[in-house]
């Protein structure tokens, strides 16, 4: 398993999002998958950059390897507030351009791009674990 | 991320970005079509050819952009989009609410 901790702040989007797209790389995952994988990643460090150190600086951690049915598990976990993604409801898709709401789309993206997504809240830290097929 | 413009045709500024619109990248993309609006110019066509990644920070700067663009009676087109782009865009409905097209060529014959 492969493992990276930086400070989370947008600053840190590059780094983080190029260490675990260097592990799909390496793992053999196809450009394609390595661009949704990106995003995925990409999705999930922002929320924590925006919501989880709303007072203090805080850390946020990625680990990145393959599970036992060869799809690529991504968790990153962050000591901030409590915050689910997955309790967020899905945006509105249908509305037109003046009434479409700016912003909400980030965790739908995630959820629409992997196979399996789980968080849990575990010892005053947010886990989101995700996996994607090969 | 780069962006070029690369002429104004019909009324319309032609601009090419390339590269990645991510969560860092955005608020620059932005900032570059509200210039261009604040200079009076309420109509665009994006070629997307040489984007090779967007995130939902470059889909909100978009909507952002047209909504302004609504409210002027203008309009944002967007063209050549690859297909990592173009499966950002249907997953997350933008396709059906932001003009896509194949080529600038195609963007331009639909402009009035």
């Amino acid at each position: 398993m492969l493992t990276t901790k930086l400070p989370a702040t947008i600053e840190h989007l590059k780094k983080l999002v190029e260490f675990i797209s260097g592990c799909a790389r390496e793992k053999g995952f196809t450009d394609k998958r390595i661009r949704e994988i990106e995003l995925a990643t990409e999705e999930a460090l922002v929320n924590i950059f925006s919501y989880a150190y709303p007072e203090k600086a805080g850390n946020v951690e990625v680990t990145c390897d393959l599970d036992v049915n060869d799809r690529l598990k991504v968790e990153i976990l962050d000591s901030g507030v409590l915050f689910n993604p997955l309790s967020l409801s899905d945006p509105d898709l249908t509305t037109d351009v003046a009434n479409r709401k700016i912003g909400g789309l980030g965790v739908f993206l995630i959820r629409k791009i992997v196979d399996d997504i789980q968080y849990r809240r575990d010892d005053d830290r947010n886990i989101l674990t995700f996996r994607i097929l090969r | 991320m780069e962006i070029v413009n690369t002429g104004k045709e019909k009324n319309a500024v032609l601009l090419a970005v390339k590269g990645r619109i991510d969560a860092l990248s955005a608020p620059e993309f932005e900032k570059e079509l509200v210039e261009w609006i604040e200079k009076g110019e309420t109509n665009f066509i994006i070629d997307l050819g040489d984007l090779d990644y967007i995130s939902s920070a470059g889909l909100r700067s978009i909507l952002a952009t047209a909504k302004k663009l609504k409210a002027n009676e203008g309009q944002i087109l967007l063209s050549s989009l690859k297909d990592a782009v173009k499966e950002v865009f249907e997953i997350s409905g933008f396709s059906s609410i932001i003009p896509i097209y194949e080529s600038v060529e195609t963007a331009l014959a639909q402009m009035q």
